[in-house]
């Protein structure tokens, strides 16, 4: 889940996994949220498309493109700024990706001697190469498998809990973390993990152990970034599987009550399936995203002693790339990067789509 | 979904009601009050593990500095001391800091909300000519992108590099805001509204500004809540962009502190014992963390529900 990556406000790739959105991937949050929305839109959808379809045949529409525009430029103007945006913001760097295939000394993005695959080639044969891909994808997979289920059991069992100042409570402090930035975040980490006085430290001489460095143990890496990640999100992650609860209709509960069911019961043959398709499409979008690491929180959380596990690609782009201005290398890695995680969101949207749930 | 998804919208207040009632009208059985009894346990440690940490952060940063690195808190505040707090607010920098966060902040929740209401409201319009093109160009945006390396040298290439603008520009909008705000307004603007005020001489300018903006104002509320505190924690952008002391943001000041372990001398003036000096940067730092989350958690509570009316209207409104 959580794997979500991503800068500031929501570029490409932040079609936030849930683990943790950062609050700077506003993609995130929504992105969550997204799917279901867009499904019910399909349905909704088809009277107005017909209707469109209707009308375009009608008088109206026979005054042409050029009319049509005349007609509503306002909007045309409402929406420009915009649309420079997204030009110069988002289509002038994707252009700027042929970069990964020149030589590019400094200047104009379109300038530099093309050089074909030699980035590339550079990369895969470079020791770095394979330990990346598999840090990358490993981080990510673990966060999927331990972050993706406690989101809706919380959400679960906080729609079975009976006691509504118990539920406030529980809610309002799991929430809370989201707010925290990634870097408090990681602050606080360091501060619990501390050798010498932090929580965990002496949690571990209590128990007879020698205190030791975690964010230095390579082999801990790993399980440190995801469980952080859950802790600071999986209240947030939460909301929308609390939300579609919420609507479940109270008279499917009645009836089961009536036969007999108890409340475990109803959680299971009622509660459950009314999740499923929220959560199939959550799994998608982080399946599909497993290849963007929550970039922000592992660069902070790196360290000399911890690099053999921690170094994933996105690190790595930026350390080559704006460390050490090695741009065309760098957007070769980052293009691969950005090229496989589109491919596997295609495949898994593919294969869900023989279920029932796919994004498009 | 879609069922799910009507019967969602059609509000959770009544329903919610509605089973609890049912519920206090049946008498539970044995297993359904065992039942009961572990989701409670559940419920309540979770609560306590997500809440401890952050009790301990606060009570380190109220307490001694020998107390935090003898490792004495466990709980509530050792040897009661405001040092951290004082040192934290000599810090030039910090202070700096904060207030350069601010304008970000505004500025650039203003910038977003201008783009991305604009933008929303005119591909809501049924009759845009190009309309599911201008979506595609958007939405393509989250599927694919440049990569980080490029969007640097495109703001270097526009002159953004090393200026406030680079905070708020690059960044101006969120698609799935944009893609949550256009919907909102598909759906809570009635089109025999839009026609009638067509009818009346109203230009789409001023539909917008005198119909469509001022029935808008809970979606300008979530999307202002969240592109607010996007701003307030990101610190990467500012790590590319800004080289300027002067023009970074808090993040990037805490990231010094916090993680390289860079505090100042000025910080530590009133340390007359160099061997008190290590301890006092620990206890810094606890007080840096309160001292940098305070403004949000503090007002969490009261726009929590703005807060998760935004995640339901991207998971519900179809």
């Amino acid at each position: 889940m959580a794997t979500m990556a991503t800068t500031t406000l929501g570029p490409a790739g932040a079609v936030g996994p849930a683990g943790q959105p950062s609050p700077a991937s506003p993609s995130g949050p929504a992105g969550l949220a997204g799917p279901a929305r867009r499904n019910g839109l399909a349905s909704h959808a088809s009277p107005a498309l017909l209707d469109g379809r209707l009308r375009r045949r009608g008088p109206a529409r026979r005054g042409g493109l050029a009319r049509r525009i005349a007609r509503h430029w306002q909007w045309y103007a409402l929406i420009a700024a915009p649309l420079l945006w997204l030009a110069v913001f988002r289509y002038i760097p994707m252009a700027g990706v042929q970069l990964a295939f020149r030589d590019y000394m400094g200047g104009s993005i379109f300038s530099g001697k093309f050089v074909g695959l030699y980035h590339f080639r550079n990369f895969f044969r470079s020791p770095q190469a394979l330990p990346l891909i598999l840090n990358t994808l490993g981080i990510s997979a673990y966060n999927l498998a331990a972050g993706f289920p406690l989101p809706i059991v919380l959400a679960l069992f906080l729609n079975v809990c009976t006691s509504n100042r118990l539920k406030k409570s529980v809610q309002m402090i799991t929430y809370a973390p989201y707010f925290i930035s990634t870097v408090v975040m990681v602050g606080i980490l360091n501060q619990l993990v501390h050798p010498q006085f932090g929580l965990i430290n002496k949690a571990i001489s209590l128990a007879g152990f020698e205190p030791q460095n975690i964010m230095g143990i390579p082999d801990l890496f790993k399980s440190v970034y995801v469980w952080s990640g859950i802790w600071q999100y999986t209240g947030y992650n939460s909301i929308m599987y609390i939300a579609v609860l919420s609507g479940v209709d109270p008279s499917l509960h009645e009836a089961a009550v009536m036969d007999g069911a108890s409340a475990f019961k109803r959680m299971l043959h009622i509660d459950i399936p009314a999740i499923i398709p929220t959560a199939t499409i959550m799994l998608i979008l982080n399946a599909g995203n497993i290849m963007n690491v929550g970039f922000e929180k592992v660069y902070l959380m790196q360290n000399s002693l911890n690099m053999a596990t921690s170094d994933v690609i996105a690190t790595h782009v930026y350390r080559r790339g704006l460390e050490s201005a090695q741009f065309s290398y760098a957007t070769a890695v980052g293009l691969f990067n950005s090229f496989v995680n589109m491919l596997l969101l295609i495949i898994v949207n593919q294969v869900a789509r023989r279920g029932e749930n796919s994004l498009w | 979904m879609a069922n799910v998804n009507s019967e969602a919208a059609r509000g959770a207040g009544a329903s919610r009601g509605g089973r609890a009632g049912m519920k206090s009208a049946m008498r539970p059985a044995a297993g359904d009050r065992a039942f009961q009894a572990f989701v409670r346990a559940y419920l309540a440690a979770a609560m306590l593990i997500v809440l401890y940490p952050l009790v301990y952060v606060v009570s380190s940063s109220l307490s001694s500095s020998y107390a935090v690195i003898s490792g004495r808190v466990a709980l509530w505040p050792v040897d009661f001391s405001l040092d951290g707090y004082n040192a934290v607010f000599k810090h030039s920098l910090l202070m700096s800091g904060f207030w350069n966060a601010v304008f970000y902040a505004v500025f650039g929740t203003l910038v977003n909300l201008a783009m991305t209401i604009a933008a929303g409201f005119v591909l809501s319009r049924r009759e845009l000519a190009g309309r599911g093109l201008l979506t595609f160009l958007f939405t393509f945006t989250m599927l694919f992108s440049g990569g980080m390396i490029p969007m640097y040298l495109t703001v270097r290439g526009a002159g953004l590099y090393n200026t406030r603008l680079a905070m708020m520009l690059p960044n101006a909008i969120g698609v799935w805001y944009l893609i949550i705000c256009r919907t909102y307004f598909q759906n809570s603007i009635p089109r025999e509204l839009a026609e009638a005020a067509e009818l009346d001489g109203c230009s789409d300018i001023s539909f917008f500004t005198r119909v469509a903006l001022p029935l808008s104002a809970p979606i300008i509320a979530v999307l202002a809540l969240f592109y607010a505190v996007g701003h307030w924690n990101a610190y990467f952008d500012a790590l590319m962009y800004l080289k300027s002391q002067s023009l970074w943001p808090l993040q990037i000041i805490l990231r010094n502190i916090l993680i390289q372990s860079e505090i100042s001398a000025e910080m530590l003036t009133d340390v007359r014992l160099m061997e008190r000096s290590q301890g006092m940067k620990d206890l810094i730092k606890f007080s840096v963390i309160v001292v940098s989350s305070a403004p949000m958690l503090a007002i969490y509570p009261f726009v929590q529900k703005y807060f998760i009316r935004g995640i339901m209207v991207g998971a519900l409104k179809g």
